[in-house]
């Protein structure tokens, strides 16, 4: 299987954050969510991945190219949307439409403008007159316009409402449908991701808690719930994210221990849930 | 062909699915030879992972219900009527366990639970599904 991304031991130190190892791959036609609370460490870890921090450790090929040169000569088969892209100052929809064709090979305008009305952006607006929201969906509708093998974007979901967000992941998915592109999303809105993510990479405090198939991270834990008194030191010493009230308690336990919950209400805990519970300070194994 | 997809079911969507086309399957609605889906265009169609509707297919595979054809797609198998009849019979094996099991919770007597199956039988058994 062709892999877009195949990422080892990649690490970056900063004087106040450490972030990685991290080792994963995406195979194509695929999409894979990244996932963690704020400060986890996903910017940081799309900016490795697109040459814009250097690695303190560890390489990864992305696209087949395995330097950051090899990278740079690649760049067409990239589509990367971040918070901090900027487009300059003066240009319209039109401008950045007749520059593109010299930045990709592959730039595609009818697919450019179609997105820019599909998104309800005003073509004839200066990009520094645009919200923050609507630069963001300039630079997405960049992002998907040049026939890249591999989208790497960061928060494309915040700031949308529910129905540009539908429309974005139909996009998504239609992205990847041939089998040969795939796609990088980090999102807090893991529901929605748990959803159509074939693959997670989840972080919290720079550390990579989890990559692999989504379901087998919502499968790994239940969540358990009972009565005060039916909290056993067992489960208090398996149990993660203990939350305790005059009503009872509540925890996520491994599924390999889930004969500690023997007459206990469990169930699979969403992806939501599960991020609340073991991002809960103070808990240090996933 | 009908697949409707719950996302608060507990039941995990690969699995609704399988349930789904394997009740289609069994029912013959979904008649052998036929095309089903592809698996990318599938999960588009249904805003889920790829890799949920692979595992869905792969599952109906190794239970003989449809075939992989590489770079054709999956069709439904032609069924052996003694392994559909085999199947129903756990269904109804599975069902009737379940309501003597809720019976000997509640403490209600064997020859009760007679009594209901019996006119459960006589109304037609057709009052719902």
């Amino acid at each position: 299987m062709t892999e877009r991304l195949n990422v080892l031991g990649l690490a970056k130190t900063y004087p106040e954050f450490a972030l990685g190892p991290l080792t994963f791959d995406l195979p194509a036609g695929y999409i894979m969510g990244l996932i963690g609370p704020n400060g986890a460490g996903k910017t940081t870890t799309l900016r490795l991945l697109l040459d814009m921090a250097q690695p303190s450790a560890g390489e990864f090929t992305l696209n087949g190219a395995q330097t950051a040169d090899a990278r740079q000569q690649a760049r067409d088969d990239l589509g990367a949307m971040l918070d901090s892209t900027t487009l300059p100052d003066v240009w319209t929809v039109k401008d950045i439409d007749d520059n593109m064709h010299r930045l990709f090979r592959r730039w595609d305008s009818q697919q450019f403008m179609e997105l820019v009305a599909q998104f309800d952006i005003n073509p004839k607006t200066m990009y520094r007159r645009l919200s923050k929201g609507t630069q963001n969906k300039v630079n997405l509708a960049v992002a998907l316009s040049h026939h890249a093998k591999l989208l790497i974007l960061d928060e494309p979901m915040a700031g949308l409402d529910p129905i540009a967000r539908d429309e974005l992941r139909q996009l998504l998915q239609a992205y990847i449908q041939a089998g040969d592109a795939s796609v990088l999303l980090s999102s807090h809105l893991t529901d929605d991701l748990a959803q159509f993510a074939d693959y997670l990479l989840y972080l919290i405090h720079g550390e990579q808690r989890f990559f692999g198939e989504t379901d087998t991270l919502l499968n790994r834990y239940l969540l358990v719930q009972g009565g005060s008194s039916e909290l056993t030191a067992a489960l208090e010493d398996h149990g993660l994210g203990l939350r305790q009230t005059s009503v009872g308690f509540s925890l996520l336990l491994p599924t390999t221990d889930q004969a500690l919950a023997a007459g206990l209400v469990t169930s699979t805990p969403d992806l939501d849930t599960l991020m609340i519970y073991l991002g809960k300070r103070g808990e240090d194994h996933a | 062909m009908r697949i409707v997809i719950q996302n608060r079911s507990q039941l995990p969507i690969y699995q609704q699915i399988i349930d789904q086309i394997q009740a289609a399957i069994l029912s013959g609605d979904l008649q052998p030879g036929t095309l089903l889906p592809s698996i990318r265009g599938l999960a588009k169609d249904l805003q889920i992972s790829v890799i949920t509707t692979t595992r869905a297919y792969h599952d109906l595979e190794q239970a003989g219900l449809v075939q992989n054809v590489q770079g054709k797609g999956t069709y439904v198998q032609a069924q052996d009527p003694a392994l559909l009849r085999e199947q129903t019979l756990r269904q109804v094996e599975a069902g009737l366990q379940a309501a003597l099991d809720a019976a000997k919770i509640g403490q209600i007597p064997p020859a009760t639970v007679h009594e209901m199956l019996d006119s459960l039988i006589a109304a037609g058994g057709d009052d719902h599904d």
